[in-house]
């Protein structure tokens, strides 16, 4: 799959409220399916279908361990969303942050009537 | 100001990124920093990019271009046309980023007046999830291989320390 499949599928899976609830309960630490249904007014098999998809988006990782049935995240996949959002919040961040101080400048240069910037006359303003 | 935070909004099922910020300023000034070179070379993109290109004929109809550079020099180039120009209210514009020139994305940027500012809004839609989800990785590129160049300086320190 390349990144805009993977992103996609991952989107797709964090839709969704309670699997974003689990992905959240996660980040504390593996768990296994019941401690995981226990805050939704769900049956173990609905959770475990919220799981399956999860897993198939490669956001968790399920492993068994005596009679449990455990759940973890699979971190790589997060990271990729992050650093997808991330560049792009980033690149706005920090326009927006020169533009404040962009324009902080050209008002105070402004108000002092600064012969060089002649298209910000008061009258347009 | 309270109000001058980041908001992103990425929805999962959609084609559409809106992006949303307070700026200090009245919204004629705004227009003018969101649709003049010499203004735009002075913001738009982060710090270590340089507007290499920037050519606007600011007329419906009418074109843009802008080029970032990288100090590698790697070029990142845009351009598109205005639709719209609703001084300064309304802003709307195709946008293409030439390394995937067929998936063209509509912008409209408002601007609403508020106490102390401008509240601008800019909203892209682009032709599908898939080519919002390409294109906005490949546009950004620069700035993700930046990230993980700070995560390999990080995890190589880390490694020298532990070892």
């Amino acid at each position: 799959m390349d990144s805009a499949a993977v992103l996609d599928r991952t989107f797709a899976a964090l839709a969704d409220p309670t699997r974003r609830a689990i992905v959240a309960r996660l980040a504390y630490g593996e768990a296994g399916v019941l401690e995981l249904a226990e805050p939704f007014a769900m049956s173990q098999p609905a959770v475990s279908k919220h799981l399956k998809v999860l897993e198939s988006a490669g956001l968790i990782q399920r492993r068994r361990d005596a009679q449990r049935r455990l759940c973890r995240l699979a971190p790589e996949r997060l990271k990729l969303v992050s650093d997808w959002a991330g560049g792009y919040r980033e690149f706005w961040e920090e326009s927006f942050s020169r533009l404040d101080d962009y324009l902080d400048d050209l008002q105070s240069q402004d108000d002092r009537h600064d012969p060089t910037r002649p298209d910000m006359s008061p009258k347009e303003r | 100001m309270s109000t001058a935070t980041l908001e992103l909004d990425i929805p999962a099922g959609s084609p559409v990124i809106t992006v949303r910020r307070f700026v200090q300023a009245p919204p004629q000034l705004v227009f003018e920093v969101l649709t003049q070179c010499r203004h735009l070379r002075r913001w738009w993109g982060p710090r270590r990019l340089e507007l290499a290109v920037c050519e606007i004929d600011l007329r419906v109809g009418g074109g843009y271009r802008m080029v970032h550079r990288d100090a590698d020099g790697s070029e990142f180039a845009f351009r598109g046309e205005y639709r719209e120009l609703d001084p300064p209210h309304r802003l709307v514009q195709t946008f293409v980023y030439e390394g995937a020139p067929d998936d063209q994305a509509l912008e409209t940027t408002t601007l609403e007046p508020v106490p102390g500012g401008t509240v601008m809004v800019g909203t892209s839609l682009f032709s599908s999830v898939e080519a919002r989800d390409a294109q906005v990785a490949s546009g950004m590129e620069g700035g993700m291989r930046e990230s993980y160049e700070r995560l390999d300086e990080l995890v190589a320190g880390l490694a020298a320390t532990a070892g």
